[in-house]
C-alpha cells in the first residue's frame, strides 16, 4: 500500500469525525460530491453526513463561525481554499482566535487548514507560505509538516490542542510524496526531528523545501561532507534545543524556508541560534527564502524564486569552505 | 427589589412578568446602567481610569431590550454600548468596575479593559474592537448548539450602523442566513461612526432594507421608546427562538456621548439633536412611568438611590483590589503550557 500526503490528511480528517462527536469541517466546497478543491475532504461529506459543510465565499466569516463552535465546546477544522486566502479571516485567526485565551481564559481550540507553497503555474495568489506571518502574533501554533507521517500525526494533534493552530500543509508534497503507511503516533508537537544526521553543517529546514535540503545533503555526501538536516516541523513553537544541539556539534549553520525573507522562521532560527549559541558557530549563520516580490507565474521564474537544490547548494559549499 | 446579577430570579421575573412589570423591570436596568456610566465617566476625569471609557448614553432602552429576553443557555454578544443589556443578561456589576479599573480580580485581569470583556463560558462573548466580527463567531456557537442536540436557543448581537459596513459585518449577516441559525442582529444606528455622519456611512434608504438582501426579516424601532424596544427585541427573539429566520432590527437613535469619553462630540450638529429620535430614553421612559402612574416619586428615588448603591459597592470593591504586577504576570498566550514558545 502506497499513500500520499494529500491522502494522509484526508485520512487523519476521517479519523477525527469518526472519533470525536465534536469535529465538523468547514470550508469552501469542502462538502457534497466534490470534496474540496484537492479532494481533501473527498468522500467525507457522504460519510459524515451534516459534518462536511460547504461555505460561501468567506473566509472571515468562515474563522469566525468557527471560533464561536469552538467556543461552544466543537472542534472545527476549516479549510482555507489556498493559504493566500486566509489573509482575508487575518482579523479573526490573529485578533479573535489568538487574543481569546489570553483575554478570557477561554482557549479557542480551531485548525485552520492552509494549502500552501508554491506549485509552478500558481502565481501571487495561490502559491503563498504564510507560517511566518503567522508566527509572529501571539496566541497561535504554527505547524509545518514535512512528511506523510507527520501530516497524518500532526492534523490529529492539532485537532486535540486546546489552542488554535495554523496547520500549513504543502501543495507541493500533496502527490509527490507518499509513505507505506501512516503511523499510530508521531513525535510530540514543538519538537524538531533530526531528518538526518552529519557532522559538517547543519540545515534547519521545514515543509516542503525539507525534501530539497536533503537531496543537497546527499549530493555532497559523495565528495565526503556529512551534512545534518532538522526538520522543525512546527515554527511555533520552535525547538531551539534541537538545532543548538545539532549546531554544537557541526558549528555551521544554513535556515532553508519558503516564506519572504523580511523576518520570519529562518531569521527567527539564527537569532536564537547567534544570541544562544554564539560560541557554537565557526561561520556566520545563513539562511535562503523565497525572493521579495510577489509569486512569479511563469514555471523559469517560478523554479528561481523560491529556494531550490542550486541556491542551497551554493549556499552549503560557501559555508563548507569558511 | 432589582435582581442584580441575580440571572435566574431575573428570568422569572422578566418571564412570566406583565408588560407594566417588565417596563419597569427594564427602565431599573437603564438607571443602574446609565448611574454607573456616569460614575465611570466622572472616574475618568478624575484620572482613576486608563484607557478609553464608552458609554451608551442614549442607548439604554434599545440595550436593555437586547439582554432581557435571553434566558440561560443563550448566547449574548454584546458590542461597545451594552452596558444595560449586559447587566439585563447578568453580567455582575462588579465585573465592569474591575474591567475598567483593572482589578486581577475581573474576568479580563488587567489583560483587557473598558467594554472587552465577557463570560464565555456564561454565553456572555467578550468582543473584539474590529467591528462585525462577533457575528459570525455567534453563528458558530449557535451551530455549536445545534450539533450538541440542544433546544430552544437563541442568540442575540449588537452592532452599530458603522459597524454594519465592515466586511466581517456582511460576511456574518450572510453567513447567518446560509446556516439558518436562531439569530437576532441589533443594529443601532446612533447616526455616527466616531464622528462621521450617516450621509459618509452609507447610501441606501433604510438599514433594515438589507435585511432582505440577507434572508433575515427585518424590524425598526424607535429607540427613545422603551415600550417600541421591548415590543419588537422581544418579538425578534421569540421568533428566531420559533425557528423563523434570523432577524435584523434596526433601531434609531442619537448617540448623547461622545464616541468616547476623550470626545467631545462637538460634530453633532444642533439640527440632528432636534431630531425625535434625539430624546434621551430614560428621560422618555421616567416620563411615561410618572404619567401612567406606573410607579411613584418616593419609589422612583429609591430606586435612584439603589442604583447609586450598587455601583458605589461595586467601584469600591475593585478600588480595593489589587491591579496586575508585571512580574507575576503569567505572560503566556497559550492554555497548553507544554506548548509555549521559549522566545526571549
Amino acid at each position: 500500500m502506497s499513500i500520499t500526503y494529500l491522502e494522509a490528511i484526508r485520512e487523519a480528517q476521517a479519523k477525527l469525525l469518526r472519533d470525536d462527536d465534536r469535529v465538523f469541517i468547514y470550508g469552501q466546497d469542502v462538502g457534497g460530491s466534490f470534496g474540496g478543491a484537492f479532494k481533501a475532504t473527498k468522500g467525507l461529506a457522504k460519510e459524515f453526513p451534516g459534518r462536511v459543510l460547504n461555505t460561501p465565499i468567506s473566509e472571515d466569516a468562515m474563522v469566525g463561525t468557527a471560533i464561536g463552535a469552538a467556543l461552544e465546546g466543537m472542534r472545527p477544522i476549516v479549510e482555507m481554499q489556498f493559504a493566500d486566502f486566509s489573509s482575508t479571516a487575518l482579523n479573526q485567526i490573529l485578533n479573535n482566535a489568538g487574543t481569546h485565551y489570553w483575554r478570557t481564559n477561554v482557549p479557542v481550540p480551531i485548525t485552520v487548514r492552509l494549502p500552501s507553497g508554491g506549485t509552478k503555474g500558481s502565481g501571487p495568489f495561490h502559491s503563498q507560505s504564510m507560517e511566518s506571518l503567522y508566527a509572529h502574533y501571539p496566541g497561535l501554533i504554527v505547524m509545518t509538516p514535512a512528511t506523510v507521517e507527520d501530516v497524518y500525526t500532526m492534523l490529529i494533534e492539532a485537532v486535540a490542542i486546546d489552542d488554535p493552530v495554523v496547520f500549513c500543509e504543502h501543495k507541493y508534497l500533496y502527490y509527490h510524496l507518499k509513505a507505506d503507511k501512516l503511523p499510530a503516533k508521531g513525535l510530540p508537537t514543538g519538537k524538531a526531528r533530526i531528518a538526518r544526521e552529519g557532522r559538517d553543517l547543519t540545515i534547519v529546514a521545514y515543509s516542503a523545501v525539507l525534501h530539497e535540503c536533503l537531496a543537497v545533503a546527499e549530493q555532497f555526501a559523495r565528495e565526503g561532507f556529512e551534512i545534518e538536516v532538522v526538520d522543525l516541523r512546527s515554527v511555533k513553537p520552535l525547538d531551539t534545543d534541537t538545532v543548538l544541539a545539532s549546531v554544537a556539534r557541526t558549528g555551521r549553520l544554513l535556515c532553508v524556508g519558503e516564506s519572504f525573507p523580511w523576518g520570519g522562521a529562518t531569521a527567527e532560527v539564527i537569532a536564537r541560534v547567534t544570541s544562544e549559541g554564539f560560541h557554537l558557530l565557526d561561520a556566520a549563520p545563513q539562511r535562503i527564502n523565497a525572493r521579495d516580490t510577489p509569486i512569479p507565474y511563469h514555471p523559469n521564474l517560478w523554479a528561481a524564486h523560491r529556494p531550490n537544490a542550486k541556491t542551497i547548494a551554493a549556499k552549503a559549499r560557501s559555508l563548507l569552505q569558511e | 427589589m432589582l435582581q442584580t446579577a441575580q440571572r435566574s430570579s431575573k428570568r422569572s421575573t422578566s418571564k412570566k412578568a406583565p408588560p407594566h412589570e417588565r417596563f419597569l423591570e427594564a427602565f431599573r436596568w437603564m438607571l443602574l446602567a446609565r448611574t454607573l456610566e456616569d460614575k465611570l465617566v466622572s472616574l475618568y476625569r478624575g484620572g482613576l481610569i486608563t484607557g478609553g471609557v464608552y458609554v451608551g448614553r442614549g442607548q439604554e432602552a434599545v440595550s436593555v431590550a437586547c439582554g432581557l429576553f435571553l434566558q440561560k443557555g443563550d448566547i449574548f454578544a454584546p458590542l461597545i454600548r451594552d452596558q444595560a443589556g449586559r447587566s439585563a443578561f447578568g453580567e455582575p456589576l462588579v465585573d465592569v468596575a474591575r474591567t475598567y479599573l483593572g482589578s486581577r480580580q475581573g474576568p479580563m485581569r488587567g489583560r483587557d479593559g473598558n467594554i472587552h470583556r465577557g463570560r464565555p463560558r456564561d454565553g456572555q462573548f467578550a468582543m473584539i474592537s474590529h467591528l462585525g466580527a462577533m457575528i459570525s463567531v455567534t453563528v458558530g456557537a449557535l451551530m455549536a448548539k445545534r450539533f450538541k442536540g440542544e433546544k430552544n436557543f437563541v442568540g442575540l448581537t449588537c452592532i452599530g450602523e458603522g459597524g454594519m459596513q465592515t466586511g466581517s459585518a456582511h460576511e456574518g449577516l450572510n453567513i447567518a442566513a446560509v446556516e439558518q441559525v436562531p439569530l437576532v442582529v441589533v443594529a443601532t444606528n446612533n447616526h455616527y461612526a466616531y464622528s462621521t455622519p450617516n450621509e459618509r456611512e452609507f447610501a441606501c434608504h433604510d438599514l433594515v432594507d438589507r435585511a432582505k438582501g440577507y434572508g433575515f426579516e427585518g424590524h425598526t424601532i424607535d429607540g427613545t421608546d422603551l415600550a417600541n424596544c421591548l415590543d419588537v427585541i422581544g418579538g425578534a427573539v421569540k421568533r428566531a427562538r420559533a425557528g423563523r429566520p434570523p432577524q435584523l432590527v434596526v433601531a434609531s437613535i442619537l448617540r448623547l456621548s461622545g464616541h468616547g469619553e476623550h470626545d467631545d462630540a462637538s460634530y453633532v450638529t444642533d439640527e440632528i439633536k432636534r431630531e425625535p429620535f434625539a430624546r434621551d430614553c430614560l428621560k422618555c421612559t421616567e416620563k411615561t412611568i410618572v404619567d401612567l402612574n406606573l410607579a411613584g416619586t418616593e419609589t422612583l428615588r429609591e430606586w435612584r438611590e439603589d442604583a447609586a448603591a450598587q455601583v458605589d459597592r461595586a467601584i469600591s470593591t475593585a478600588q480595593k483590589e489589587a491591579a496586575p504586577e508585571a512580574d507575576e504576570e503569567d505572560w503566556r498566550a497559550i492554555s497548553m503550557r507544554d506548548l509555549v514558545d521559549q522566545v526571549e
